[in-house]
């Protein structure tokens, strides 16, 4: 049944799939998935674009190094449950990677056959074959090693976290994870929002975690309920993973900020994704949101307060950012869906006041047309005020997506642990040890805020940095000790 | 999950539940609170932790039905299970300073429970100072009297104790005895503000603890955050305690409105739901 080997030139000919999306008028009523995936036609047809190059870049532009080139052919084979499992060697939640990874940062941007054309559909293909196995109910499980007797905690259930969990698991180890919230998965069930990651999709994830033993305790405080040197000297933990991500939510510092109705876009979308605020009164968690509304920044967690927003039934939906859309950090397809859907953007603009009324309700802003100057820090032209050019909107809802901070509750209260001068967990880039003996950090808490997949690269890095300390410096488990 | 291993009503509209914790119990300080979820379509609800036992692996919580999760949480029966999280909040500094005067009003007397006790054992003189609409509103006497060296009561109708405000209390408490050391007030924010007003000019060290609307707990939303000394603070990390003296209780109370409509709405749909239910079961039997 093996088809013809495509010739190199007839690859080349063959154009770049669309994805299927939901139609942006439709789309804005509801919270289902905007991008519906590829069918298996149409992913046979993107992998037939792999030109299988003899040194292939796409790998080392994966944070995990997922063997793309294997993994691309075997769909050109059409063996779906083959190419997965070269995924899943590397990256243990595909099906959550394939929907929110970068790719065109990442294995997309080194792409060969981009050079001159637009790359393989990396991430679609990715998505695609972990939605067939999904789809068909039959989860294949990785092999596990026989258990070590080493019992790890996990603080955090994210991306970092569950990685880290996945890896441990695997090898044998004893997993924990402990969970603030009361449902698991933290920023992919909080903050990004069901029409770009269905939350079916991150169940079905941790439901495989908690296949592989991993205990999942939610509604635990780390930092108040136990600290990490009670972790590791009375919980009997071996060694202990801090994955807390960016969990501080930034405010600008302008007049008006606490008004009624401005909210941060962790606050909003932790109502409406983790709360159901879209569902009240069915769901007891209100939002309070009135039909002109701004959201301020243009990153991944802007787009997704804008297109909540709109969805939630906002009639204008404003983005104010400080510099160009050249600049904006959302990913290319999440800006263009937020254009689509009819998102007025406003480039160069900055809010430097918000205007409310007697009861402490917003009712506009005053806002501070900008220029690009020179380079910044970043290398990014660096936005000034345009003297004298300033103008009012008429909003009622104000939402800040400028970005999250480390939160201190786990730093703070861990004594000995090193931070930088942002309040980062300081970690050896190699093993992520930090400078507790035994105390591993990875994703957005060591980084500052990023990507899904660079917290998971760390939670990964840091399950070999685990094993091998667990192997060869604790060498015995606690538990084992206990009963000697 | 924890159990609910003890319902009692202690006052009309007011309950006290001994909830199954063992861990929190064992780490609860004064002035800490939890976060509590009913269930899957709940809402999370910041609760004050009134008493913790340690040994017996239990808090009390004390809880005035208000709104629609709290009547909720009225309903269920000994034995159910609710999720709760915690201990949340920066734990009262406690130290021997002299006398403290120790300010509930409603609700809030669950609360100063614990601090009072605290303030007590570490060799204070306590005054307390609790308050109410009326007599069976002044909830746990009993247990701040054993917590307390001094008791003054007040209602606003004068059925029990002086009647009047807990703010005429405290100004003839310092006629009388003069300035305490620190003043302590928990209840709503309008009697909190009262007393931050009072105690302001005799420059009496006051601390408030603020019970704000709240998600996560854990300063991940600052859905809570109140304007301290001009300074952005968020309630659930940095508190609840402040000092009064620099809260803007104006701000604070226009964001508690933030959900007045739709909390009405919630409220009055349980009740119609609530009543139907009852209904039925008349019918029924």
């Amino acid at each position: 049944m093996a088809r013809p080997q495509l010739e190199k030139k007839e690859r080349l000919k063959i154009p770049r799939q669309d994805m299927p999306v939901q139609d942006p008028l439709e789309r804005i009523r509801n919270f289902s998935e905007v991008a519906l995936g590829f069918t298996p036609e149409l992913a046979v047809a993107e992998a037939d674009r792999c030109l299988e190059c003899k040194k292939p870049l796409c790998i080392d532009g994966c944070p995990v190094g997922i063997d793309i080139p294997a993994f691309v052919a075997a769909i050109q084979r059409e063996e779906f449950g083959e190419a997965l499992a070269i995924i899943k060697k590397d990256n243990t939640l595909p099906a959550i990677c394939g929907r929110v990874c970068p790719q065109e940062d990442q294995c997309e941007q080194v792409c060969v056959t981009g050079k001159k054309y637009k790359p393989v559909a990396i991430g679609r293909l990715e998505r695609f074959v972990a939605d067939v196995e999904i789809a068909s109910g039959e989860i294949k499980m990785p092999d596990q090693g026989v258990d070590t007797g080493f019992r790890v905690a996990i603080i955090g259930s994210g991306p970092a976290g569950l990685a880290c969990a996945a890896d441990l698991a695997i090898r044998g180890h004893q997993v924990t994870i402990f969970e603030a919230l009361h449902k698991p998965g933290g920023v992919l069930v909080y903050g990004i929002p069901e029409f770009r990651l269905p939350k079916a999709v991150v169940d079905g994830e941790i439901h495989n975690l908690e296949k592989l033993g991993v205990e999942i305790r939610c509604n635990f405080v780390i930092g108040k309920i136990a600290t990490v040197h009670e972790l590791l000297n009375e919980w009997g933990y071996d060694a202990v993973f801090i994955g807390t991500g960016a969990g501080l939510p930034y405010f600008m510092g302008i007049p008006g900020e606490d008004f009624i109705g401005v909210y941060s876009a962790n606050e909003f979308l932790t109502r409406v994704n983790l709360m159901k605020a879209f569902a009240f009164p069915e769901y007891d968690t209100p939002v309070e949101m009135g039909s002109r509304v701004a959201v301020v920044g243009s990153g991944n967690v802007a787009m997704d307060c804008l297109r909540t927003a709109l969805r939630l039934g906002a009639e204008e939906v404003i983005c104010l950012y400080r510099r160009t859309r050249a600049e904006s950090p959302a990913r290319l397809e999440e800006l263009e869906h937020a254009e689509e859907e009819g998102i007025d953007f406003r480039w160069l603009a900055s809010p430097v006041e918000i205007y409310g009324d007697d009861n402490g309700c917003v009712t506009g802003a005053r806002v501070q047309k900008m220029e690009l100057g020179e380079p910044d820090a970043s290398g990014r032209r660096r936005p000034v005020p345009i003297e004298g050019e300033q103008y009012d909107i008429e909003i009622d809802t104000v939402i800040m997506g400028i970005g999250q901070g480390a939160n201190p509750l786990v730093t703070q209260s861990t004594e000995g642990l090193d931070l930088n001068r942002w309040g980062n967990i300081v970690a050896d880039e190699e093993s992520m040890a930090t400078s507790i003996p035994g105390v591993y950090a990875g994703g957005d808490i060591v980084t500052g805020a990023a990507t899904v997949i660079l917290a998971m690269g760390a939670g990964k890095q840091a399950s070999k940095g685990i094993d091998r300390y667990l192997r060869e410096t604790v060498k015995v488990p606690q538990g084992a000790r206990s009963t000697a | 999950m924890a159990e609910l291993l003890k319902i009692e009503e202690i006052a009309p509209l007011f309950k006290r539940y001994l909830v199954h914790t063992p861990e929190i119990a064992r780490k609860h300080r004064a002035g800490q609170f939890v976060i509590v979820l009913l269930h899957e379509r709940g809402e999370r609800i910041p609760l004050t932790i009134a008493d913790s036992d340690a040994e017996a692996g239990t808090i009390t919580l004390v809880v005035q039905e208000v709104g629609k999760s709290t009547m909720e949480m009225g309903t269920l029966e000994e034995g159910s299970q609710i999720e709760v999280v915690g201990p949340l909040g920066t734990a009262t500094h406690i130290e021997k300073v002299g006398t403290c005067v120790c300010i509930g009003g409603g609700a809030g007397i669950a609360p100063l429970l614990p601090i009072a006790r605290a303030l007590k054992e570490a060799g204070n003189q306590v005054v307390s100072i609790l308050g109410g609409r009326t007599e069976e509103l002044v909830i746990l006497r009993p247990e701040m009297e054993a917590a307390s060296n001094e008791m003054i009561y007040t209602t606003d109708d004068g059925s029990f104790g002086r009647k009047g405000l807990v703010t005429h209390a405290l100004e003839t408490f310092v006629e009388e005895r003069g300035k305490p050391e620190i003043v302590i007030a928990i209840g709503p924010a309008i009697m909190m503000k009262a007393v931050a007003e009072m105690t302001r000019p005799l420059e009496i060290p006051t601390v408030v603890s603020l019970n704000t609307i709240m998600i996560d707990g854990t300063g991940m939303c600052g859905g809570c955050r109140v304007a301290v000394g001009g300074e952005s603070k968020f309630v659930c990390v940095d508190g609840p305690e402040f000092d009064a003296h620099k809260v803007d209780f104006d701000l604070m109370m226009k964001r508690q409105r933030t959900y007045l409509i739709k909390e009405e709405e919630a409220r009055k749909r349980f009740l119609e739901l609530h009543e139907c239910k009852a209904l039925q079961g008349t019918e029924a039997s």
